[in-house]
């Protein structure tokens, strides 16, 4: 074997696939952050709309999107293999164990977690991923366009109305729900995998540890999750001319 | 104080074991854990029952031979002592106390609370040492090390290897182990020589014996009776990763 997939076939080498992969899609998460919250600006969606425009045109932003895919993908599979591994360490459980004596809850249900939120990307990009790219939006066996998204033009220039999807996908109170439930696993997740990340790449220090906990803690486990979740809840509330 | 224990027996690793009940009365609230089973033991002897097997040998904290699991934590619900050092005034009367041998693969029961932690020597022995020709004990201050590299070695050279990382793991990771045995060399100018060879070696043999990855959870820290930091694991993964990015080994 190559010193490469010996490295990678370690436990430590499989950590550090992990650790990268994860630490990636975090950083995804902010653009991805920023370019959501054109929701809220009180536009009818234009800023929105074209921000997506962008987001789908863009040849430097498409190649990225297929390492984001990859990511997720190689992220989800190596946690897979990472999870047997660790269960087949220990065949015979203890008769009882007291595990919160001594670690978190989210420390130790980070494959729970993540299989949540993988049922979440796959819910959220078959709404709003793949209406975008390939077709009519179907939901709760609703169809509300006849055969491709709606269109919006701005000075003369249609663009597709993702917007519209949105509004729509988030007047049902349950699929704001779903959301708002996958944002408290995604905190939960990052509250933990944030900062394992950086200790996986022996990134540990007494003067840059303390900001890899705060940022870990507070903006990716409360302030993104917390942001992303009002999304919904806003659109909802809007919807419903509830409070908005 | 009355006891009742929960104790695990198991006659040899060939065969399946289970829990089995005891009662201990007149238990001493100043009795060490070990000394309340060696009662146990003697009662057994004399109903001429099989005494209860377990690991023991310094009884004063340092040997790491004690390796008992209670209530669900290994070496008990005292943080920062070893089995031997854990007193029945821990306990409550009328409590049951439950005590399982460590689960891992890699440290199979050889008989009731006996596990066989030779992988632990291996992984030692894999690389967990300097080899120089140490001849004479050197001068004093011939080479310099700060007091504060000094405390840091020290701090990862407490670990004495009784396996309460491994145990405390919910993926019986030996990483704290590991990081400890390579850390104390990595930090002192007399380990820098094989400091390379020694993470990639340590953690080939980690893998091999069936150890699992970590995940941070931190459980080894605060179950470890010497309180071995976390630190040491990402020194560690911060050596086996730049051994692996820099090193002339395959």
């Amino acid at each position: 074997m190559s010193w490469v997939t010996t490295t990678l076939s370690s436990t430590l080498g499989r950590k550090v696939v992990m650790s990268l992969t994860g630490l990636f899609l975090c950083t995804f998460l902010i653009v991805h952050l920023v370019g959501n919250l054109q929701l809220f600006k009180g536009d009818e969606g234009q800023s929105f709309n074209e921000y997506s425009y962008f987001m789908t045109h863009n040849p430097i932003i498409k190649t990225i999107s297929y390492l984001l895919y990859t990511s997720i993908i190689v992220h989800a599979l190596m946690a897979l293999i990472l999870t047997r591994q660790n269960q087949a360490s220990r065949p015979i459980k203890y008769a009882y164990a007291k595990p919160e004596a001594n670690s978190h809850w989210t420390s130790r249900n980070m494959g729970i977690l993540g299989t949540v939120l993988l049922v979440f990307i796959i819910i959220h990009m078959r709404t709003f991923w793949y209406t975008m790219h390939f077709g009519p939006v179907v939901l709760n066996g609703e169809t509300i366009t006849a055969g491709a998204i709606p269109e919006v033009t701005y000075d003369g220039e249609p663009i597709k109305d993702l917007y519209a999807v949105t509004v729509f996908a988030f007047s049902y109170l349950w699929y704001v729900a779903l959301y708002v439930l996958s944002m408290a696993a995604l905190s939960f997740h990052l509250v933990h995998g944030f900062q394992s990340g950086f200790q996986t790449l022996g990134l540990r220090h007494k003067k840059y540890s303390p900001l890899i906990e705060f940022l870990g803690t507070y903006v990716f486990g409360i302030i993104i999750p917390a942001l992303f979740a009002a999304m919904p809840v806003y659109i909802y509330l809007k919807a419903h001319h509830i409070l908005f | 104080m009355n006891i009742a224990l929960k104790v695990w027996r198991q006659k040899n690793s060939q065969t399946p074991g289970k829990m089995v009940d005891y009662k201990l009365s007149d238990v001493s609230p100043d009795m060490s854990f070990l000394e309340m089973f060696d009662v146990l033991n003697e009662d057994l002897s004399h109903k001429g029952e099989e005494p209860v097997a377990f690991d023991h040998d310094c009884r004063e904290g340092i040997c790491g031979s004690c390796s008992m699991y209670i209530n669900g934590r290994p070496h008990g619900p005292q943080t920062g002592t070893t089995t031997c050092q854990l007193h029945m005034r821990s306990f409550n009367d009328g409590d049951t106390i439950v005590v399982e041998p460590w689960r891992a693969r890699a440290f199979p029961v050889i008989k009731d609370l006996v596990v066989d932690r030779d992988a632990f020597d291996r992984i030692v022995q894999a690389g967990g040492y300097v080899s120089v020709n140490t001849g004479s004990a050197p001068d004093a201050n011939e080479i310099l090390i700060p007091r504060e590299t000094a405390d840091e070695a020290m701090d990862a050279a407490q670990c004495i290897g009784c396996g309460a990382c491994v145990a405390a793991c919910k993926n019986a990771s030996a990483m704290l182990f590991v990081a400890a045995k390579v850390s104390h060399l990595a930090v002192l100018p007399q380990g820098q020589a094989e400091h390379q060879m020694r993470a990639e070696r340590m953690v080939a043999q980690m893998d091999a014996e069936g150890f699992g990855a970590c995940s941070f959870t931190g459980a080894c820290s605060v179950e470890c009776p010497k309180s071995i930091s976390l630190d040491h694991i990402a020194r560690l993964n911060r050596e086996y990763l730049g051994a692996k990015l820099t090193s002339n080994n395959a």
